[in-house]
């Protein structure tokens, strides 16, 4: 069935087309009165003015390293990390703790640490899976380099981005 | 040897007003319109525009105002292509057409009334070349401008450039002739073809539309001038809407219509020779806004017969330079103005209005000026 799609009537003024025009002029000045006054939300200008106030604590940013209250690193080295990563960013070399280290007991750490920044997708897997709490998004997100070697965070620069976190699983710290 | 030097001194003197008008005024300007326009179309659609390029190597970016050094740079480094389907002599003939008769009607245009120099004794006038058949020469020579768009259509040798060139060639002369008789009353009016002269009477009784002097404080109108308003106005209609269609501005830019003919004429240029049609499209608004101010806005003079012609005095002759190229400039930014309001006309629709609309009502207009000045005839 054929449907009468109804045009609707104009009248005198909307036909002279000059009405509309002014009208449409008008519209847009409004916009340029708007902006020119700043009551218009416009883009942010980047590099001068940032988000990062703003940021919400759920924000997923360059994965790190993070050490507890007494400075020991949290990662044992489990790799569950390095098997959970979807797009294989994480490369762990596991390593013993020698005997008469403070931690002896959890005897597992990382030898070394590296996270490919230019493969991390950001979708912070690592963290959800790590038993140990040893690894958190932070709210970096400008990791930029100019070589790819520059790209992978190594233990060292994981753990400086990462810093200390505190008040949370301690389950090393009591004699069992 | 006698007879060059009795011409040395007009020689001069042309080609100091060539050069600083046309390179160091009137090219400039081409630059800065672009600027302008994305500047100004930011504005009226919530968004910023180019505001980084500023001095090269610091970081002093002046709101972007070297945003026009870096296009003009850009496009003299990028590739010339020359297809190798197309016809080379017109290929290459086309830009340049399209940019020379828009720079070449500014000969006539006069950029202000006189300026006094100190230590000279006549006062120069300033415009490059004072004719006695102004208009003519702006309507003989603007018209060539579709030539070079014609040709760049053709010589593409590709079927959106074709379909651009000729609807270029349509609407160009369907539009030439609703401008050419929406100046006519201006015409019957001032009774001269000289645009120097049009601009002193109206610097003397009041411009075209604001045909109001004081007398003290008290303004003065006469019932003849109120009486012409109304043809005049209806003639600054369709003179400013052929203006659009002319130098195909939206809503009139059917030759370019990105979103039909990709990019109309211009599809097969690249780098400078496409630079030339581009500017000469912002070269065309500029010396038709000239036009426009000149004919209907009283030129160079300030409202009201304020001021003098400058011919005495060095401080009126620059405030006539500065109060004429204020003029032009708001002009240039009610065409951007427009440009980013109106939707593009349809084809058929922009036949309808030049044809059925614009030249009856413009030759309408002439009857009504005549009968006007019929009635309030000086006897």
């Amino acid at each position: 069935m054929a449907i009468v799609v109804k045009r609707p009537k104009l009248n005198i003024f909307e036909r002279m087309y000059l009405p509309a025009i002014a009208k449409g002029l008008l519209i847009t000045l409004s916009h340029a009165i708007k902006r020119l006054r700043g009551q218009t939300k416009v883009t942010m200008q980047y590099p001068e003015e940032k988000w990062d106030s703003e940021l919400p604590d759920y924000y997923r940013g360059a994965p790190t390293l993070v050490k507890d209250e007494q400075g020991r690193e949290r990662c044992v080295s489990c790799q569950l990390c390095e098997f959970i990563c979807p797009p294989r960013a994480i490369t762990i070399t596991p390593g013993e703790i020698p005997s008469g280290d403070t931690w002896a007991k959890v005897e597992k750490r990382p030898e070394e640490f590296e996270i490919d920044m230019i493969r991390c997708i950001y979708c912070g897997m690592c963290e959800e899976v790590c038993p140990e709490q040893a690894i958190f998004l932070r709210k970096d997100y400008a990791i930029t380099g100019t070589t790819r070697a520059e790209m992978v965070h190594d233990k060292e620069k994981l753990y400086e981005i990462g810093g200390v976190r505190e008040g949370l699983v301690n389950k090393w710290n009591e004699l069992k | 040897m006698a007879e060059l030097l009795l011409i040395l001194p007009g020689l001069i003197e042309a080609t100091v007003k060539i050069v600083g008008l046309v390179f160091l005024v009137i090219l400039p300007m081409v630059a800065y319109s672009v600027y302008a326009e994305r500047r100004f179309s930011a504005l009226l659609q919530d968004r910023v525009g180019p505001n980084r390029v500023g001095i090269p190597f610091t970081k002093i970016s002046l709101a972007g105002l070297g945003q026009p050094m870096a296009d003009g740079l850009k496009f003299i480094l990028k590739e010339d292509f020359t297809p190798a389907h197309v016809r080379k002599l017109y290929y290459w003939l086309a830009p340049a057409l399209t940019m020379v008769p828009a720079l070449l009607t500014c000969a006539v245009l006069p950029f202000g009334g006189y300026l006094k120099v100190p230590f000279v004794d006549e006062p120069f006038r300033l415009v490059i070349a004072d004719l006695d058949v102004g208009i003519l020469f702006v309507f003989a020579i603007a018209s060539l401008g579709v030539y070079g768009i014609v040709l760049a259509g053709w010589a593409s040798n590709s079927k959106y450039p074709f379909l651009g060139g000729i609807r270029s060639s349509s609407q160009m002369i369907s539009y030439e002739i609703s401008l050419g008789l929406s100046v006519i009353p201006i015409l019957m009016i001032y009774g001269d073809l000289n645009l120097g002269s049009i601009v002193q009477q109206q610097h003397e009784h009041g411009w075209a539309l604001l045909p109001v002097t004081l007398d003290g404080l008290k303004p003065v109108i006469s019932m003849r001038d109120l009486a012409l308003l109304v043809p005049l106005s209806i003639s600054f209609v369709i003179f400013v809407t052929s203006l659009f269609a002319e130098t195909n501005r939206l809503p009139f830019d059917l030759p370019e219509c990105e979103t039909e003919l990709v990019a109309g004429y211009h599809t097969e240029y690249s780098s400078m020779k496409f630079a030339l049609f581009f500017l000469g499209e912002y070269a065309a608004m500029i010396i038709g806004s000239g036009f426009a101010v000149t004919l209907f806005l009283g030129g160079w003079s300030l409202p009201f017969g304020l001021g003098s012609d400058g011919s005495d005095s060095l401080f009126w002759g620059l405030v006539g330079i500065g109060t004429f190229f204020a003029k032009v400039i708001g002009f240039i930014l009610f065409f951007i103005w427009i440009r980013w309001s109106i939707p593009r006309f349809r084809y058929d629709q922009l036949m309808r209005l030049g044809w059925v609309f614009f030249f009856e009502i413009a030759l309408f207009n002439i009857l009504l000026t005549a009968a006007i000045l019929m009635i309030f005839r000086q006897s």
